[in-house]
């Protein structure tokens, strides 16, 4: 089938197979930042934003974006660079191969929720699986970013 | 993973119902986190997106909540928060992470009477009733007892009252299944509790909810009824946790739950 999309702010057009998921139509169309650390739908990797809210893509059927605004982090460049600058500062990046769908969600956090305390950021962002890090690191990173205590 | 070959996006319930029964391989498209679990083949797959069925309502005497509702709108809804001391998003907030509560439905859950589930037990605590296409209106309990048939299941009531409930789950580590959970609800003299995931599927505790409604909820009525809950009910084991020791903490969270009831205001 045919969907139309805005897919970080520009307007397309794509075929696809009624049974696709997202992650494959995104990657397949060259959004390279999209990972899977799953099968499951529980590690998080996988993080876009449909009309602005933290959605899984690898669990998403593609059709159901027909219509709908769609960003990945390719297109919040300047955003996600500047966290990633604070992430790295805090040690907090290793392999880095769940760096895309946590940043996607830190940043949809800010977007949410207004000087959380520690407990809110941690409850949102539990579900954000990484295999390296201890996630102390993580969390002192998005305190600073955030200006938080 | 399953597959589709025909996807329809019905404009009214009846065509959705139609293409339902048309075929058995036909199948309702939730938030499919639970369908993409499995390599079932769907020949038609019916999307419910064109009707209407998301949002949370406040109509009459009932908050409503359309099947296609997810559970992180369930979670930050400013209604559910401020009815029954928020007992219903405090049931779905643990569930994996935020991403995919944005995802998975209420329709889904409920229709499914997932053993697990704990939205169904905080429901269960509560004047709840469901409402499906072909069978109608009728309470939860009574939706949960009946034997699965296909149908759509399009929204559930709550009634609006009084009613202070609490929510307690137990669970190895955050975003995993629950080992066990219960909730407990007090309306004027009468009090419900409700304990789900042993691993069989939420229930309703007669006797410990008779031995409050009766004798109320003095230090030794509650652990009376939180005896009687372990007691009267079944438990399973499975890889979260054995029979015993969830019997055990039954009693625990049946007496936590009730004494925090007592503190709601
Ligand atoms: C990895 C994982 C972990 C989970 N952990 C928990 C947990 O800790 N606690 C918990 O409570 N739950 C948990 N769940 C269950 C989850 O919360 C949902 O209840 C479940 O995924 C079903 O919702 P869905 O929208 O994804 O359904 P779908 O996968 O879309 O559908 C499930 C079934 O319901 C049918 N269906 C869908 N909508 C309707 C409808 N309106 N009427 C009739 N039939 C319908 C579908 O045809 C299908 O058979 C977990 C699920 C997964 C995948
Ligand atoms: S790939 Fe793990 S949640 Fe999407
Ligand atoms: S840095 Fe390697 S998985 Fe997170």
């Amino acid at each position: 089938m045919q969907i139309e999309a805005i897919i970080n702010n520009k307007k397309v057009a794509w075929e696809i197979e009624n049974d696709e998921l997202l992650a494959d139509t995104l990657r397949a169309k060259g959004l390279l930042s999209i990972r899977q650390g799953c099968d499951t739908s529980c590690c998080g990797l996988c993080t876009v934003w449909i009309e602005g809210k933290p959605t899984l893509s690898c669990t998403t059927l593609s059709f159901r974006i027909n219509g709908k605004n769609v960003t990945t982090i390719e297109g919040i460049q300047e955003e996600a660079a500047a966290f990633a600058q604070v992430l790295v500062a805090e040690g907090a990046d290793q392999c880095g191969f769940c760096s895309p769908g946590f940043i996607m969600t830190v940043l949809a956090m800010k977007n949410e929720l207004k000087n959380p305390a520690e407990e809110e950021i941690i409850h949102y962002l539990t579900g954000n699986l990484c295999r390296c890090t201890g996630y102390m690191g993580q969390l002192r990173a998005v305190k600073k970013y955030l200006g938080v205590e | 993973m399953f597959t589709i070959q025909q996807l329809v996006q019905p404009d009214t319930l009846e065509e959705a119902y139609d293409v339902l029964t048309r075929d058995i391989s036909n199948t309702i498209l939730g938030g499919c986190a639970f369908l993409r679990l499995g390599s079932k083949k769907i020949g038609t797959a019916i999307d419910l997106s064109k009707l209407n069925l998301n949002g949370i309502k406040e109509q009459g005497d009932f908050i409503e909540i359309g099947a296609m509702t997810t559970f992180r709108d369930l979670e930050i809804s400013p209604v559910l928060k401020e009815s029954f001391n928020g007992v219903l998003p405090q049931s779905v907030s643990h569930i994996i992470g935020v991403q995919f509560r944005n995802i998975v439905t209420v329709g889904a859950t409920v229709y499914s009477k997932f053993g697990f589930s704990d939205l169904l037990t905080a429901l269960l605590a509560l004047d709840t009733d469901v409402e499906l296409y072909k069978a109608g209106r009728m309470p939860l309990a009574e939706f949960l007892e009946k034997s699965p048939q296909r149908d759509i299941l399009t929204r559930v009531f709550i009634k609006k009252n009084s009613c202070k409930a609490v929510y307690k789950d137990l669970r190895n580590s955050q975003s995993d299944f629950p080992v066990l959970n219960v909730a407990v609800s007090q309306k004027d003299d009468r009090w419900r509790v409700v304990v789900g995931a042993r691993p069989l599927r939420a229930q309703i505790s007669q006797q410990a909810s008779e031995e409050l409604s009766q004798g109320g909820a003095s230090p030794a009525g509650i652990a009376s009824a939180a005896r009687l809950a372990a007691e009267e009910l079944s438990f399973g084991s499975n890889i979260r946790g054995s029979a015993e020791y969830r019997k055990a903490m039954c009693k625990v969270l049946v007496e936590r739950a009730v004494t925090e009831v007592l503190q709601c205001k």
